[in-house]
């Protein structure tokens, strides 16, 4: 903010010394081109003087700002969108979206926090039984959140023409959060794998698969499930 | 449960924005001063080099990705190049380009930190199976080196019962913040909300206010990570005769700006 405030200031400072430089130029010039005459009437033309003065063409005012690490522009955040396919162990598979937040630490990690939500079906129980419903509909949302360390293990290239390479990545991930279900909050336990094209500076796509793991009653003893879950993203870096 | 989630998230993004300084229209040169850099197709180690620029040209430095810059070279070649040989480039002045990664200073006048921790929640030390295992997310702004205030969310769940627990005011003393392992000191209050089982009935949600301390060590890993232990006593303000004491044991990693 201070430096964009100062960068302001330099440059109305700057822009009313050009004014002030080409409004007492005409005044100037007369008098030059009017002394220049008078000693070329009476001496040799003195080569030293004409280039004295030549008025420079261009002021070499080309100034190189400093630079400062903070100016520089990081792209270490992705924020983006996902849909894709959940399978809730026991309710079928149902459509899952949801959003995400990666921070690149290093080249190697990165940290990502995930929301993502979905709604159940039903079990294969309750469609052969008739109408009996284990779970309302509101119990029927699925939500979850997360947050995982991820590792690139497989940083590379592909190569889509002759002349056009996105860079990509295979990376491993793994996290914990907390999945809300059935009417419970479940701890949850997060893993799998992914892979992300670079399709240019700002924009990158990533293909998830995830397992949730946690434990659930509703089906009548605790036991632990493994939701499974593949979704396509679009990420966008800033 | 999301407003809680929303505002530390917002909490996350108004300190990016706040340290991201961008200086959209600015133009950053620097003048190779090693006998040449070497321009990676990619922000990472293993990606081939496919270009060198020699000593004395001009780059134009884009973006940062991690350790790594984006340039833009004198004749137009775009590619990445790592942080360390940036450090042994020039200013227009002739001074040494100010380029290193994050270190134990920085970690040290900190002025925000965020993390995750998971742990125990109910269950003496020696019980660690006990109790409801939680998940804490946290942010923390740093008013002096050794006074900061975290607002916390965090969620217990077992088998009987789930727990969140939300809290704007925690205020940690670190009385040596220049310590490999600095201990920490906390003080805080905040909501504590339980949610018994569905598969339990006759039981209803209830909130209630607590008050807790507690104490930990923080340690600097590298870059901008930092690892973080800690170990809380809660008193819970029920509406029934006796308040409730909870104890929580947690460790887990943060990184900071």
């Amino acid at each position: 903010m201070e430096s964009r405030l100062r960068f302001f200031l330099l440059s109305m400072v700057l822009f009313s010394v050009g004014c002030s430089s080409t409004a007492t130029k005409p005044s100037v010039d007369p008098s030059a081109n009017s002394a220049a005459p008078a000693e070329q009437v009476g001496t040799e033309p003195n080569p030293d003087k004409e280039i004295i003065q030549t008025d420079p063409v261009i002021q070499p005012d080309v100034k190189r700002r400093e630079v400062k690490e903070s100016d520089i522009n990081t792209e270490n955040f992705e924020i983006g969108a996902f849909f894709g396919v959940i399978s809730i162990e026991d309710f079928a598979s149902a459509p899952v979206y949801g959003l995400r937040l990666d921070y690149h630490i290093t080249e190697d990690l990165f940290i990502q926090g995930s929301y993502g939500q979905s709604e159940a079906g039903t079990t294969s129980f309750e469609r052969l039984s008739g109408g009996l419903q284990l779970l309302t509909d509101e119990q029927r949302q699925y939500t979850y959140y997360n947050v995982s360390i991820g590792y690139n293990l497989l940083p590379g290239e592909a190569f889509i023409t002759r002349n056009t390479t996105f860079n990509t990545s295979f990376y491993l991930i793994a996290g914990a959060g907390s999945t809300e279900f059935a009417g419970d909050d479940m701890f949850t336990v997060v893993w799998g794998a992914g892979y992300s094209i670079t399709a240019n500076g700002w924009l990158a796509i990533h293909l998830d698969f995830r397992d949730h793991i946690f434990d659930i009653a509703v089906t009548g003893e605790e036991k632990t499930t493994n939701n499974l879950e593949a979704t396509i993203g679009l990420n966008y870096y800033f | 449960m999301r407003n809680c989630l929303l505002t530390l998230l917002l909490f996350l993004f108004a300190s990016a924005a706040s340290t991201g300084a961008i200086a959209e229209e600015d133009e950053h040169f620097v003048k190779v001063a090693d006998p040449y850099i070497e321009m990676h197709t990619g922000p990472g180690r293993g990606y081939p080099i496919f270009y060198v620029i020699p000593r004395g040209e001009w780059v134009q430095l884009l973006y940062r990705k991690t350790s790594w810059f984006q340039v833009t070279s004198e004749d137009g070649k775009q590619g990445w190049v790592s942080a360390g040989q940036l450090a042994m480039t020039l200013n227009p002045s002739g001074k040494r380009v100010d380029i290193k990664d994050p270190d134990e200073k920085d970690f040290i006048v900190r002025n925000w930190e965020y993390g995750v921790t998971i742990g125990r929640f109910g269950a003496d030390l020696g019980e660690i199976n006990n109790g409801l295992a939680v998940l804490t997310l946290y942010g923390g702004y740093h008013f002096t080196e050794n006074i900061s205030n975290e607002i916390i969310f965090s969620q217990a769940s077992g088998t009987a019962q789930s727990k969140t627990i939300f809290s704007l005011l925690n205020i940690v003393h670190e009385p040596f913040p220049d310590w490999t392992v600095s201990p920490f000191f906390t003080l805080g209050t905040g909501w504590i909300q339980t949610k018994p089982k569905s598969t339990l009935v006759a039981t209803r949600d209830r909130t209630d206010q607590y008050a807790n301390f507690g104490f930990g060590v923080r340690m600097h890993l590298t870059k901008r990570f930092l690892l973080r232990a800690e170990y809380k006593e809660y008193v819970v303000f029920t509406s029934r005769d006796d308040n409730e004491e909870i104890k929580e044991w947690k460790a887990g990693f943060g990184f900071f700006f």
